[in-house]
């Protein structure tokens, strides 16, 4: 049953997109929306239910087999990432945003809603399919409707910024692109297990090497990579709020996926990790990243801008894990992307509450608000804390495992650096949490009329809070997958 | 009901008292509230003391909740260490929720419904520390006390009190991740495992080198103990009212950082791989270092709470130096000392208090004959100052008697040398404790008539809120009252 309806995790979504279209009622599209995202999720969670402890679902195509079909293929790295992806979906779908500030126009408002499911679309498309155009092409489809999602933000700099975003997006779409042509000349075939099979990656075979480089970099532009990430502080705080809690929770971590699975499945962790050495590279800017994202986030005066160079930042730990190139490491990295979608979401959620009461996330707007809306302030607050890996939240599962992954590689200067750059993020986050608690309103700013965010904001960005305790505590499933994802992964395996 | 149950009593009692504070402040039953919070205490009490008599047959009472990480539980357990700490905690809460209940009002505090939630939480935080039965569990509810009382530090909401909460989260914060965490993960890389075992987990492998670095990372990591030079902390946190400064900035707080070097010192590291070793003796140099340097400071601070607080960290000093010798004599004497020095020091804080609402006087050159108008004040201060001076027949002479002991059981060259530290020490504390006892009772109040008709005039009482009184003469009479119950505390702490 569940082999033949993994394909519904794309198909939904992308017919949902121009029946939204046709439909045109706001309410109505954003039901459909709701219950396609919801019906995603469900087929993810039953996949994952499925695969987990080893087993592989595959779908062929049209009946074509691989390798001349199109194979879908969901083993527990990709199931992991499907239901973290729906999961985000859903919880971010199910925000009633009430037309809040900033506004798409009611009748455009339609057309949000199936850019938003081609989004998806792209991005679970990119998750399941086993066909390296193919990733191409739901690259592309989620990467452009990301872009007209983030100018839908309503300030002028968001079309800006979408612009920016846009550029650097298309060229690391080409890179991506040149790369899968010489992994095709070199191999001459697309399904990404055969190229695997088929490709043996030597010092000496310049075009392989060349299709890395490409490759990477690519994916890096896509995942903002330091210090390839100039576009996404920008995208992040001039999108939507919804758009960049969910772009903020799912299409970085998409990125992340493919990079590990390049690395590892096609490549080869051998070959990478240590004929290439990529760590030499890759840690380096790990943990630049580290500090220096989170060094700018704390001169950030506006909440999203703040986040978003903390995204940067967690971006690095995640990289991180992956330069480890061992199973406590990685799977300490892709914990984290689960653990960073939870939180990272939730605080973008947090802040679109901000902005339907108080209109504005600058700092100084911000002060004494956590008396007025206790209930949003307590979220942003366990969302900070998680942030800095207190443990009980979920930061403090990721940062334990990439610590002992780092320290199992013998770096124990690395591991310093790890703890050293979490207190980075404690002053960021204690500065806004001064302000929010602590400091009085300005007289300008009278925040007298600012009531609590109502239930159907807060709700879902509570949900993502007592997640991110919840996760804290009990990872069975998340760092449970995540290690047999890392274990998968490391073996080539997909 | 089993002793696993009785934990998880013990430990949500405070939890229910934050509740009811909430519930009851909010409908506006500020009188219900405040005595809901000492009866809860009470039963918390009860409930540990309860657990205690397992401890002493030999049990170790043990609660599973669930498997966090694979290999790490959030699990509790209790054991000698443990038990003092939890029954100092728990005990002390009661005598502070009454005393404060004199001292918010009598000092017109606002926002005391706040006060009593997070006092409660911490409280809850504190026995999770006390019963932790792995360095997670421990390193949860460290943290978790840190944030949790950073509200009570920064009540009054004033530039300095914002300030003083910067450096108190600063610093504990700082230390616990950077030390402690990076010592529990190093733990976790060399032995797999992070339960607290008798004898200790690390084996003999470490070399020397390596188990020096670790135990001066926990001991630092444990910022709360207050080690120089990260203990400028717990002076700045005196900003706090004065009950948080009693309970949980000379009991709860400052104690769960000692009391983590102590857990770690003998169910980590081992005595045996310990004793002897230059580690031994490097915390042992940091630690007398802390408390000389700490003493002097003291006698300098003319504000009374900075000299209290100064005070503290000289005698948190004492108690890692115990911990420090890994002998059993060293764990015994340490254990006493976070007693007796809770009984005493929350004693001289309580007396602190009551002279700030009764007089509004903070510094110790004000307190000129005060000791006639406030007598059983300045009489408890007396007694307690004894107590932390170490002279019997009050409670902590004795644990300075096993410092001494252990001291000379250490066998370094320079055992000698500790045992004038210590002597050094308790004659710093008669000088910057006595003068306070001295002023208050001898000098001439600068009010009285120039000679006129002399000292002899007899100015009427005027002491702090009754319950303030009662609270402070209570805790006073208990380290007297240490002093001769010291013998069962020593047959519990027997390692």
């Amino acid at each position: 049953m569940i082999e033949k309806i993994v394909v519904l995790e794309v198909v939904l979504p992308l017919l949902a997109a121009p029946v939204c279209v046709l439909v045109r009622n706001p309410r109505l599209c954003r039901l459909l929306s709701l219950g396609v995202v919801a019906i995603c999720f469900a087929i993810a969670a039953a996949a994952l239910l499925e695969v987990r402890g080893g087993g592989v679902i595959s779908y062929q195509l049209g009946g074509w087999l691989p390798p001349l079909g199109i194979e879908y293929r969901v083993s527990t790295v990709n199931a992991y990432l499907l239901a973290l992806v729906t999961a985000m979906a859903l919880v971010v779908f199910s925000f009633d945003s009430r037309g809040g500030p900033p506004r798409v126009p009611e009748q455009r408002r339609h057309l949000y809603y199936a850019v938003f499911l081609l989004c998806i679309s792209g991005l679970l498309g990119i998750a399941i399919t086993g066909d390296a155009f193919n990733i191409f092409v739901f690259l592309e489809i989620s990467s452009l409707s990301s872009y007209i999602l983030v100018s839908l933000g309503g300030h002028r700099r968001a079309v800006l910024s979408a612009f920016y975003y846009l550029v650097m997006g298309t060229i690391g779409g080409v890179f991506f692109m040149l790369g899968v042509g010489l992994l095709y000349q070199a191999t001459g075939t697309l399904n990404l297990r055969d190229i695997a099979a088929r490709l043996e990656p030597s010092l000496d075979d310049r075009g392989t090497v060349l299709a890395l480089a490409l490759l990477v970099v690519g994916i890096s532009i896509k995942l903002a990579v330091f210090p390839l990430h100039h576009w996404l502080p920008d995208a992040y705080s001039f999108a939507p709020p919804k758009v960049s809690a969910f772009l903020a929770a799912t299409a970085t971590k998409v990125s992340f996926y493919l990079l590990a699975m390049i690395l590892f499945t096609i490549f080869g962790a051998a070959f990478v990790f240590e004929e290439l050495r990529l760590q030499a590279v890759l840690l380096p800017l790990s943990i630049l990243a580290m500090f220096l994202a989170s060094g700018a986030a704390i001169f950030q005066t506006d909440l999203r801008r703040l986040l978003a160079y903390s995204s940067v930042a967690q971006i690095g730990y995640m990289t991180l894990g992956l330069s480890t190139a061992n199973v406590t490491g990685l799977a300490g990295g892709l914990v984290h992307l689960f653990n960073h979608a939870v939180m990272k979401g939730g605080l973008f959620l947090v802040v679109a509450c901000l902005l339907y009461r108080v209109g504005s996330v600058h700092i100084d707007a911000l002060a004494g608000i956590g008396r007025r809306m206790p209930l949003t302030a307590a979220a942003l607050v366990i969302g900070g804390l998680s942030l800095i890996g207190v443990p009980g939240t979920v930061g403090f599962v990721s940062k334990w495992y990439l610590v002992s992954g780092v320290l199992e590689r013998g770096w124990t200067a690395a591991a310093v650096l790890i703890l050293l750059s979490s207190l980075l993020a404690l002053v960021y986050v204690g500065k806004v949490v001064e302000v929010v608690y602590f400091r009085k309103p300005a007289e300008t700013q009278p925040i007298d009329h600012v009531r609590e965010a109502p239930l159907g904001m807060l709700a879902p960005a509570w949900v993502l809070a007592v997640a991110a305790i919840f996760f804290g505590l009990t990872t069975n499933w998340t760092y449970g997958v995540a290690r047999e994802a890392a274990e998968l992964l490391l073996a080539g395996g997909i | 009901m089993s002793s696993g149950t009785t934990i998880l009593v013990a430990l949500l009692l405070p939890v229910l008292a934050a509740v009811s504070c909430q519930i009851f402040g909010r409908v506006g039953h500020p009188n219900l509230r405040d005595v809901a919070t000492p009866l809860i205490g009470a039963c918390t009490f009860a409930a540990v003391w309860r657990l205690g008599g397992d401890v002493l047959a030999g049990g170790r009472p043990e609660l599973v909740l669930f498997e966090v990480l694979p290999g790490v539980e959030l699990a509790f357990q209790v054991e000698p260490l443990g038990l003092v700490y939890g029954l100092v905690a728990s005990g002390l809460w009661i005598v502070t929720s009454i005393y404060a209940v004199g001292y918010m009002r009598g000092h017109h505090e606002h926002n005391q419904t706040r006060f009593f939630t997070f006092f409660a939480l911490s409280i809850f935080a504190a026995l999770g520390i006390a019963f932790a039965r792995n360095l997670f569990t421990l390193f949860l509810f460290y943290e978790a006390l840190t944030l949790l009382t950073f509200p009570l530090v920064t009540h009054h909401g004033t530039d300095e009190a914002r300030r003083a909460g910067r450096i108190y989260l600063g610093i504990l914060l700082f230390t616990s991740i950077s030390f402690l965490l990076f010592a529990i993960l190093f733990t976790w890389r060399l032995t797999g495992t992070i339960e607290f075992t008798p004898g200790g987990i690390l084996g003999s492998e470490p070399s020397s080198g390596m188990v020096t670095v670790l135990l001066l990372l926990y001991a630092f990591g444990a910022g709360k103990a207050a080690l120089m030079p990260f203990h400028r902390w717990l002076p700045n946190a005196m900003v706090a009212p004065t009950p948080v400064s009693a309970l949980l900035h000379a009991v709860a707080v400052v104690k769960a950082g000692v009391f983590a070097i102590l857990k770690v010192v003998v169910y980590v590291f081992g005595l045996d791989l310990l004793a002897g070793s230059n580690a031994s003796l490097a915390l042992m140099t940091i630690a007398s270092f802390t408390m000389l340097m700490a003493a002097v400071i003291a006698i300098r601070q003319d504000n009374l709470k900075a000299r209290l607080a100064y005070s503290t960290i000289s005698q948190l000093a004492y108690i890692v130096l115990g911990a420090a010798m890994a002998t059993a004599t060293g764990v015994l004497a340490g254990g006493l000392q976070i007693a007796m020095h809770a009984a005493g020091k929350i004693t001289l804080f309580f007396c602190a208090g009551a002279i700030l609402v009764a007089t509004h006087k903070k510094k110790v050159s004000e307190l000129d004959g005060l000791g006639r108008t406030m007598p059983w004040t300045f009489a408890a201060f007396f007694l307690a100052s004894l107590s932390i001076i170490g002279i019997p027949p009050l409670g902590g002479s004795w644990a300075k008697w096993y410092l001494m002991v252990g001291a000379l059981e250490t066998g370094f060259a320079w055992q000698a040398a500790f045992l004038g530290v210590l002597m050094v020490s308790s004659l710093l504390a008669v000088f910057y404790l006595m003068p306070v006892v001295v002023r208050g009772f001898f000098a001439s109040s600068p009010t009285a008539g120039p000679s006129g008709s002399g000292g002899g005039d007899r100015k009427p009482i005027a002491e702090a809120p009754f319950l303030c009184v009662a609270s402070l003469v209570l805790t006073a009479l208990l380290s007297l009252a240490l002093f001769f119950v010291a013998g069962d505390l020593t047959s519990l702490l027997s390692f």
